[in-house]
């Protein structure tokens, strides 16, 4: 079942949501606080959540969008669950590895690996 | 408080019409003493060749300076600067919008954020100046480091800093200054 949510599109594969951004840029204030809000709700609606973050349509994100992530990072890890981020573009990547924040997520090429990836 | 970052190449440029929107401000040819450029020629070399220059003061407001930001990109991209200097562009621009309107203005709307922006084939440069307190540059916490790692804010200046050819903080911490020089190869096409 898939809900649609502007900028984000959710699905559920097992037990795993995955989040798809529908926007290519991540970059406006009001939308990176609408995505974090949804992020944590997803987060609160089980234990142990298993969270999957689909980038393939994201060209452009800034620092702010960083920091939503790394709040949603922190929150799923708070409640024992997991996140995973896919299909980054290099551009996109890049800024990951600038900001060293490579080591703080698991980043995985695509969405099959990173489904494939929870324990 | 500078920074220097990696390509290092001038050039010239053509004129081209600064514009404006909405209730931001535009005026083309009125640049402050601290503003770009000061000739037509913009690029500061020899043989003519002019620039698009833009000015602008917008309230702190994000939409405002969305505004701003796709009216400096759009002129970035009609010189056809390559995708990897455009990424690096629209991210240190937004880096700086949003460090002047939240961090500096503190999106106090009474205060103002000036842009000032002159683009050419090989390079563009921006201003941009808020009216808030400022702050020094050397007490920002270095956000890679391992205990930083998981703070939600503070890497607005080093992407400036990583992906623009130059950055420099002054009025302190008031203003920046920021330019980048097209990567070796031109865009194909």
């Amino acid at each position: 079942m898939a809900e649609t949510s502007a900028p984000v599109s959710v699905t559920t594969e097992k037990d795993v949501r995955i989040v798809e951004f529908t926007n290519n840029k991540i970059l406006d204030e009001a939308n990176i606080a609408e995505i974090g809000q949804t992020l944590s709700s997803l987060i609160d609606e089980r234990t142990n959540p298993k969270l999957l973050l689909d980038f393939n349509n994201v060209d452009h994100l800034s620092s702010a969008a960083l920091g939503m992530l790394i709040n949603a990072n922190n929150k799923i890890r708070q409640k024992n669950g997991q996140l995973r981020l896919a299909s980054i573009k290099p551009q996109i990547f890049e800024v990951f590895v600038i900001t060293k924040l490579n080591k703080l997520f698991k980043i995985l090429p695509n969405r099959s690996e990173a489904a494939s990836s929870f324990t | 408080m500078q920074s220097k970052g990696p390509n290092a190449r001038g050039g010239k440029g053509r004129e081209k019409a600064a514009g404006a929107g909405g209730v931001v401000n535009s005026s083309g040819s009125a640049m402050g003493p601290n503003g770009l450029g000061g000739t037509s020629s913009g690029g500061g070399n020899s043989g003519g060749g002019r620039a698009a220059r833009f000015s602008f003061i917008i309230a702190s407001d994000f939409e405002e300076s969305r505004t701003v930001q796709e009216q400096i990109l759009a002129a970035v991209a009609a010189e056809r600067f390559p995708e990897g200097d455009m990424f690096a562009i629209r991210l240190a621009l937004e880096e700086a919008m949003i460090n002047a309107i939240k961090h500096g203005n503190k999106l106090d709307r009474e205060k103002t954020v000036r842009v000032e922006a002159l683009v050419s084939p090989e390079e563009i440069e921006v201003v941009v100046h808020d009216q808030g307190s400022g702050f020094v540059k050397s007490d920002v916490p270095d956000p890679t480091l391992e205990e930083n790692l998981e703070k939600n804010s503070g890497r607005g200046i080093m992407l400036i800093e990583a992906y623009m050819s130059s950055a420099e903080w002054t009025d302190g911490g008031r203003r920046l200054r920021m330019s980048k020089k097209r990567e070796a190869q031109l865009a194909a096409g």
